[in-house]
């Protein structure tokens, strides 16, 4: 039987059971589905089981209090709720079922499995990032799964129909199911290639959050925490992984600009223009921190080097005393490990600082890039500054083409409109 | 055990001159060797070329016979192989050393029914 806390009289129920159990669900339900995935060997029956054991505290705890060990009351609770059901079921000659019975009874007699490199959540999301499933059902399993958010939260945040979501999802349950793609921790001669696609994931459904593809506004805060909350979790999951480390310190220091990066019309404001009293100096404090550590590991891989470019924006009182001769070397690391296009354009905003926007738009013009709006943007404001009006508005019309973001496109009109006033000073 | 079929996939066009091939044929046979010794091996074999392929097609009462391949493309079947693996990534692995030793792609797809043993 699932343990409860009897009903005492004097001992009244917390204030607020449902948002107790809110909380519990944000923070447990990806450990209990990890651990039911591991125990069953399938995912709907996890899934299943772990939503029932929270329904079920729902109905209880309110009244009886929710118990001492609240995570583990539910994966408790969801097993033997799981069991029972699938007993049943396995009467009934269903083989699924069956399976799952008998996973779960080879499952018990393996040792007790403890610290945290053998964490069910680690298995959990190196299946949900399987380089054999597409990368929006990576993205959209993590959430799910590890993050706990439902088909429709995941289908608002990527704006695509509910059914469309559900179905993404379910031919990616299948697909783990059906292939035999395993619950288990890439061996170490896989690992470094299979951590970054996990790495690259939650990057990715950060990115979605702090710069929406699309849609009214600018930033979609929940993914971007969803995001760092993964990112914590990996980063507590493999210390050892500097990368994983440099990633989170990349999603915190970048997150510390949120809210100086939107004006009140919910326009964008670039780095230069940013009010940096409104940036998040704890978020900051625990970025930098992490980067200084990964400095002392001395494998820079190229989240630890964009985490570092954003510590140094983090020390700078404005953009004139920020240090861009150490943004252009740090770049230039980056550029060594990844040498795209896309890199090359970031390195070229910093070059501007130091050697002025003629030689950085030397460097932009032999991108091929036409096809990023980014491209566009950067092309368009060094054409500003460099007083070539026609052409800079001509490239503020190309990036506008290029995004459906209503916040940036604004920003961009705006900066467009400002060519024409005439020009102050020399 | 799950079952998998392991495609490879072949450009259309002459096969590559025998000082070429034989080197690659010997190493599939090493690979196929190692499968065998493991268990895995299920079966798998090189296919004739699609020209030589005759295909049925129902219709009404009756059954329509023609020329082949069913699907006329750039890259054909050229031939497959079925093994036996606990799991997706052991097969992948497998799949990886066919497509590092032939230079061609390969489809790693399960079966819907695992081996008995």
């Amino acid at each position: 039987m699932p343990r409860t806390e009897p009903a005492t009289p004097g001992r009244g129920p917390g204030p607020h059971p449902e948002r107790d159990i809110e909380r519990v669900f944000r923070e447990e339900y990806g450990r209990a589905v990890a651990v039911l995935v591991r125990i069953f060997g399938d995912i709907d029956v996890a899934e299943e089981a772990v939503q029932e054991a929270f329904t079920t505290a729902l109905e209880r705890w309110p009244a009886a209090g929710a118990p001492p060990s609240p995570a583990g009351w539910i994966i408790t609770t969801a097993r033997n709720r799981a069991i029972d059901r699938l007993r049943r079921e396995s009467a009934r000659e269903d083989r699924h079922a069956q399976a799952a019975v008998l996973h779960a009874a080879s499952a018990g007699r393996e040792p007790a499995e403890e610290g945290p490199v053998r964490d069910d959540r680690l298995r959990l999301i190196f299946t949900c990032c399987h380089p054999s499933l597409a990368t929006a059902a990576q993205v959209a399993l993590t959430l799910r799964l590890l993050g706990g958010l439902s088909t429709a939260e995941i289908a608002r945040a990527f704006l695509v129909p509910e059914p469309t979501m559900a179905q993404r999802l379910a031919r990616a349950k299948n697909k783990i199911r059906d292939a035999g793609i395993p619950y288990r921790i890439p061996p170490e001669a896989e690992l470094a290639d299979r951590l970054r696609s996990v790495l690259a994931v939650v990057y990715l459904i950060f990115n979605e959050g702090y710069s929406a593809s699309s849609g009214d506004r600018f930033s979609r805060p929940e993914l971007s925490q969803e995001a760092i909350r993964l990112g914590r979790l990996l980063a507590a999951l493999m210390p050892d992984e500097p990368e994983a480390l440099g990633l989170l310190a990349l999603m915190l220091l970048t997150d510390s600009r949120r809210v100086a990066r939107t004006g009140p019309d919910g326009a964008l404001i670039p780095l230069a223009e940013q009010d940096r009293q409104r940036w998040d100096r704890d978020l900051i404090a625990e970025g930098q921190g992490l980067v200084r550590a990964c400095l002392r590991r001395n494998q820079p891989g190229p989240y630890q080097l964009q985490a570092a470019i954003n510590a140094v924006h983090g020390d700078a009182p404005d953009t004139a005393t920020t240090s861009w001769p150490q943004i252009v070397r740090l770049y230039d690391q980056l550029l060594a490990q990844q040498p795209t296009p896309v890199v090359a354009l970031h390195r070229a905003v910093a070059v501007a600082e130091v050697d002025g926007p003629g030689a950085a738009l030397r460097l932009v013009d032999d991108l091929d890039l036409g096809r990023y709006h980014v491209f566009h943007v950067v092309r368009a404001d060094l054409l500003r500054r460099l007083g070539r009006r026609d052409e800079a508005d001509e490239a503020y019309q190309a990036a506008m083409a290029g995004t459906q973001n209503a916040a940036e496109r604004a920003f961009l009109e705006r900066r467009r409109r400002s060519l024409q006033a005439p020009r102050q000073g020399i | 055990m799950k079952q998998y079929l392991l495609s490879m996939y072949q450009p259309q066009g002459d096969p590559p001159p025998p000082e070429v091939l034989g080197p690659i044929m010997e190493k599939l046979g090493v690979i196929r060797q190692e499968l065998i010794d493991e268990g895995a091996w299920v079966f798998g074999d090189g296919l004739c070329p699609p020209e030589t392929a005759t295909v049925l097609r129902a219709k009404d009462d009756d059954v329509l016979v023609t020329d082949g391949p069913f699907v006329e493309g750039k890259e054909y079947l050229g031939g497959f192989m079925i093994i036996k693996a606990p799991d997706l990534d052991v097969a992948l692995a497998w799949g990886r050393r066919y497509a590092e030793t032939t230079g061609l792609p390969m489809e790693v797809r399960p079966f819907q029914t695992d081996a008995s043993d």
